[in-house]
């Protein structure tokens, strides 16, 4: 079924993007995160324009995080106030982000900077992935051999983290921080997400955990509570200003990824959390491969056109 | 006026005055099978059939076929054309040139190649083929450099169809009606196109004629198009708001499954 999308300007396969939708969306119920680190590079290789992948991905995110932050609203696992502070950050960060984007568009390096950006955070994050999925399962083969299971520690705070001024309580997330390390994170965040098209998920989560020790209930929740601001500011700035976001592309996606995902939550249901990990850091590795590969192979075309 | 037209005048101004010595001089009439394409929502490109006849002076139609150019083009944009290299071991962007007056379609279809019609000084003039158009770079490279981006930008263009020379695309039938197939791509760029049709004998333009077509979005394409561009913020918050009301209804959903 051929659609023509008005603002990427060609004809696609309706049906293609809403698998591909629905593909991610699948991986996003099953483990737990966002997919626009895997939506924007699939709607690249599928020929789309990097600079409208990367706006209508954001415009899908916030549809996506919606239901997944209700759900965690209605068990009370959302931090408001860490919440409002991340968003506030995270829209600073989109507001820089933004600026990034169109200096790096004008110079026409944009393309290449989201490939290089990708490459470096999927190839970081797989890997972190690959040996913390591998620990956890070598782990529980010990475990079941009979071998005692070691104690968990749990670090409180990262030291210069906790000696940031102007600390206060944030009572669900169980934390006497300052509010300027959330902040900071966030605006880090909403750089990624103007530059990447992602929600941030895969980064904000460990650093919610391992930075700033938030107690776990609060973490999934509050940062999709976040996400949904930033990426909805996101969409607002790309809208504006370079005039990329393709609203029918953007809704075609959400079609596939919200039938997607359910699917993904029931398959989860039937495996071990150690070997999804797995599985994902493995994907996440397949694509920062395959872009890396697109990066240094020769291209097809050495010259390429920009029009105004 | 650009130069291209401008040269084709005088161009025009040239051979005219040996077809005005003929009482009255040959004319072209052309129909097009649409005056306007509508981009919508199932737009895959189109097919364009220019045809018409040749009007002899006193119906005297001459025993050699007529040779016949049919140009089709699509407003001129300013292009910048880029050239990747590989910086240690990335292919990256580097050097540009910008050409200022890109036409977003070109498509030129005879009755034989190009060469065998007229001479360079006729085919440029008149801009009939890839070759004889006038980019209008704007760059301090050299000569060769500016040569290199021109081929890599009519490649480019070629390998998206938009632009396209069909040599023996013009068929005439008992030397006075004839016809071609345009074939438009879905990434089309929208505006106003022109089919200039050419009559040729012995070298020389003896009749022209020019026929609009306008290519545009229509319906919800074209909707879309205009908030996005015109209305970006409201186009922004109805995007953010589809997604939200997407979003809440799936959860609506799942909360019941």
């Amino acid at each position: 079924m051929d659609l023509y999308l008005p603002i990427a300007e060609m004809s696609v396969n309706a049906l293609v993007i809403i698998l591909l939708g629905g593909g991610v969306g699948f991986l996003s119920g099953m483990f737990g995160v966002g997919g626009g680190f895997l939506t924007t590079p699939l709607l690249i290789f599928y020929g789309i324009p990097p600079a409208i992948a990367v706006a209508s991905s954001a415009t899908q995110i916030t549809g996506s995080s919606v239901s997944g932050a209700l759900a965690y609203w209605r068990r009370g696992q959302v931090d408001l106030k860490m919440g409002w502070v991340m968003v506030l950050g995270g829209v600073i960060g989109a507001g820089i982000g933004q600026i990034v984007f169109r200096a790096l568009q004008k110079i026409g390096q944009i393309d290449v900077t989201i490939a290089i950006i990708y490459v470096l955070f999927l190839g970081i994050i797989g890997a972190l992935m690959l040996r913390e999925a591998l620990g956890a399962l070598r782990l529980a083969r010990a475990v079941a051999a009979g071998a005692p299971r070691p104690p968990t520690r749990l670090r409180r705070h990262v030291p210069w983290i906790a000696a940031l001024p102007g600390k206060t309580r944030f009572y669900k997330s169980g934390l006497y921080i300052s509010p300027l390390a959330p902040l900071l994170l966030g605006v880090g965040v909403g750089v990624l997400t103007v530059i990447m098209g992602v929600g941030g998920g895969f980064i904000m989560v460990p650093a919610m955990i391992y930075l700033l020790g938030m107690s776990a209930s609060a973490v999934v929740g509050t940062s999709l509570f976040q996400i949904i601001f930033v990426t909805a500011a996101t969409t607002l700035l790309h809208a504006t200003s370079s005039k990329s976001v393709d609203i029918v592309l953007a809704l075609l996606l959400l079609v596939g990824g919200v039938a997607g995902a359910q699917v993904g939550v029931r398959a989860a249901q039937q495996l071990r959390p150690e070997k999804l990990r797995l599985a994902l850091a493995l994907i996440v590795l397949a694509v920062a491969a395959r872009l890396l590969w697109g990066l240094t192979v020769r291209p097809a075309a050495l010259y390429t056109l920009y029009g105004q | 006026m650009r130069p291209g037209t401008l040269l084709a005048a005088l161009g025009l101004a040239v051979a005219m005055p040996s077809t005005l010595s003929a009482a009255p001089p040959t004319t072209l009439i052309t129909d097009i099978s649409q005056g306007r394409i509508d981009i919508n929502t199932t737009f895959k490109g189109a097919d364009l059939l220019v045809f018409g006849a040749i009007q002899y002076p006193a119906g005297a139609v001459p025993d050699a076929p007529p040779d016949i150019a049919i140009v089709v083009r699509g407003p001129t944009e300013p292009v910048t054309v880029r050239r990747r290299e590989r910086v240690v071991g990335i292919w990256l962007n580097t050097d540009s040139v910008r050409f200022e007056s890109v036409p977003g379609f070109y498509a030129v279809a005879t009755t034989r190649p190009i060469d065998d019609l007229a001479d360079d000084r006729i085919t440029a003039i008149y801009e009939i083929g890839i070759r004889n158009l006038q980019l209008a770079p704007a760059s301090g490279a050299s000569d060769a450099e500016t040569t290199a981006f021109e081929r890599g930008l009519i490649a480019q263009k070629q390998r998206s169809g938009l632009f396209a020379e069909i040599a023996g695309g013009v068929s005439v039938t008992r030397n006075v009606l004839y016809r071609a197939r345009i074939t438009i791509p879905a990434a089309v760029p929208v505006g106003d196109y022109t089919a200039e049709i050419h009559l040729i004998r012995k070298g020389r333009v003896i009749a022209s004629s020019t026929t609009p077509i306008s290519i545009g979005k229509s319906g919800f394409e074209r909707w879309i198009y205009v908030m996005a561009q015109e209305h970006s913020l409201a186009y922004g918050l109805a995007a953010v708001a589809a997604a939200l009301l997407a979003g809440w209804i799936a959860s609506i959903v799942t909360r019941r499954s």
